[in-house]
């Protein structure tokens, strides 16, 4: 069970002179409970990957299985796949439509023909899951929410399908710090409800925090993939491809320098935090 | 499938007909669309021939993408082909049925469908070689005289580079709505027309939203540069006609004389 890759390669504009690589030979594969990031700079091919997840664009050259099934199979049902693989895009309250929260959500389950009530389950465990109380929320009008609510609304419309994979493209984009927060701490609890996350994104600390395994994308290949600790050790390398390290990585690696024997491996400002402790205290005791 | 849309399309090279007064391109435009219906025979054609085919070539616009402008009014020239074959009264030569196909039907087809192509293919001539500001601009500056009449000028052609500037950004976003709905199991291409105009909906709310926060946004933008409309507005680019804008109406002249002319001799 898995969403595997291989020997993907995409090209805009085929054939004319305006031809650009957006993907070349791509092979991966997502296991079902993996929390996977894929970082990478704008234009990288971040956005045109993750469509071929679930069949939004098919793939011309390569192949792409979900859970086994080849997603450019004449039989396949794509609406099936895109049940199966919940995708949610840049932006995605620009997606609002409805006059109240419930009927927003409960687009999804509609368009895949289930009956009324499970519609209603569907809807009310979706918004709990992104944290609303269900029944303050669902006859609000979309419209009037906050930035950060009409995004959780708008991910909760891609929950609603019961996706088992959830692919997010830069999900806290635009969002302030709390807002920030707290929707990541969503993330986290869905990956907990046994969601497969994939997390995209140029940002480091976010992916850092989270993911267990990082794809790093550049000019449309993977430049480099393996755990956030190992990804992380090459802090030149994702410099020279416009990526940084997380700030945390950063302020470890100078101390080392300076002399302070700290664990430069710590991602997380909490456990960085507590290594200069550490460190701190030996000093004392010594 | 929004993307080869031609009308409106500008082609940006560097020939002689790209660099001409704006204005004079809308008012040989407008002389052009006007000699088509002066035009009453087809041996005239060949005039139009002419000088179309010397814009066309002077202008390094490849002729693929003059004629790639027809394509969306395609149905329209067969439209109106079907109807003058087959309603115009004359000398019978076919029968399909309860319809007659006649000499003077099939002249007629003939001649209102190449009317028309050429129609377009002219008016996409101006918009081809020129770029949409400089488009907006001309026609600003042709309606100013019509302003003591009360004509809000300016006001119009501003309204008309917003719209211009606003369309591919649209399309761009209605193309990332589209996949948003998608992957929430949207079909927008299955069942009856009932059901695909309702299935517009998720796609037509978000689009109107967002372009109703643009325009709020340029507005502010505007005034926040100090943006009062048309009064005392000096331009970057002042419109000025040079030896080559006269030359081109002096061709065109020529070219309308000729027409009339044609009208005149019988052959």
């Amino acid at each position: 069970m898995s969403i595997k890759i291989e020997q993907l390669s995409f090209y805009y504009g085929q054939g004319t002179p305006f031809e650009t690589k957006a993907l070349v030979d791509i092979t991966m594969e997502i296991k079902r409970g993996d929390f996977v990031g894929i970082i990478g700079q704008t234009g990288s091919g971040k956005s045109t990957l993750i469509q071929h997840f679930n069949g939004l664009i098919l793939p011309e050259a390569g192949t792409v299985y979900i859970d086994g099934t080849n997603i450019k199979d004449k039989k396949v049902k794509l609406k099936l796949i895109r049940q199966k693989v919940g995708l949610v895009f840049q932006y995605p309250e620009y997606q609002l439509f409805e006059e109240t929260v419930f009927k927003d959500v409960a687009y999804g389950p509609i368009n895949l023909a289930l009956d009324e009530l499970e519609v209603e389950r569907r809807v009310k465990y979706a918004l709990e899951l992104v944290g609303f109380d269900y029944s303050s929320v669902k006859d609000k009008s979309p419209f009037d929410l906050s930035g950060g609510q009409k995004r959780r609304v708008a991910i909760a419309g891609v929950l609603a399908m019961k996706p088992d994979y959830l692919v997010l493209d830069e999900p806290t984009a635009g969002l302030d710090p709390s807002g920030r927060n707290k929707l990541l701490n969503t993330i986290k609890k869905l990956h907990e409800n046994n969601i497969t996350i994939i997390l995209v994104s140029h940002s480091m600390e976010d992916i850092a925090r989270l993911a267990d395994y990082i794809y790093v994308m550049y000019q449309g290949r993977i430049h480099m993939q393996g755990t956030p600790h190992e990804i992380y050790k090459d802090s030149e390398e994702l410099k020279r491809i416009g990526l940084g390290v997380p700030q945390v990585v950063d302020i470890m690696k100078a101390l080392k320098a300076r002399g302070m024997n700290v664990d430069t491996d710590k991602l997380t400002i909490e456990g960085a935090t507590e290594e200069i402790l550490r460190v701190l205290r030996s000093k004392k005791d010594a | 499938m929004l993307k080869n849309l031609t009308i409106g399309q500008h082609y940006p090279v560097e020939s002689k007909i790209h660099d001409l007064d704006p204005r004079v391109k809308i008012m040989v435009t407008l002389i052009f669309i006007v000699s088509l219906f002066l035009i009453n025979k087809f041996q005239a054609y060949l005039l139009v021939f002419v000088f179309l085919g010397l814009v066309i070539k002077m202008s390094h616009v490849p002729l693929k993408m003059v004629i790639r402008g027809l394509k969306p009014i395609l149905i329209i020239i067969g439209i109106t082909f079907v109807i003058n074959l087959f309603m115009t009264p004359g000398e019978v030569l076919y029968q399909i049925g309860p319809l007659d196909i006649t000499r003077e039907g099939i002249r007629q087809a003939g001649f209102m469908a190449l009317r028309l192509v050429l129609l377009i293919m002219g008016t996409s001539m101006l918009t081809l070689t020129t770029s949409p500001i400089l488009l907006t601009d001309g026609i600003e500056s042709l309606l100013n005289p019509y302003k003591r009449i009360g004509l809000p000028a300016h006001e119009l052609a501003m309204m008309m580079t917003i719209a211009l500037r606003f369309i591919p950004t649209l399309m761009e976003e209605t193309e990332k709505i589209m996949k948003a709905q998608k992957a929430r199991g949207a079909d927008f291409e299955s069942g009856n027309i009932v059901r695909r105009a309702k299935s517009l909906v998720p796609l037509l709310v978000p689009l109107f939203v967002s372009a109703f926060r643009r325009a709020d946004e340029l507005a502010m933008a505007m005034e926040a540069r100090c943006y009062r409309g048309g009064e005392h507005r000096t331009r970057m680019r002042a419109l000025l006609m040079v030896r080559g804008d006269y030359l081109a109406l002096l061709i065109t002249f020529i070219y309308v004389g000729a027409i009339v002319g044609s009208r005149l001799i019988q052959i």
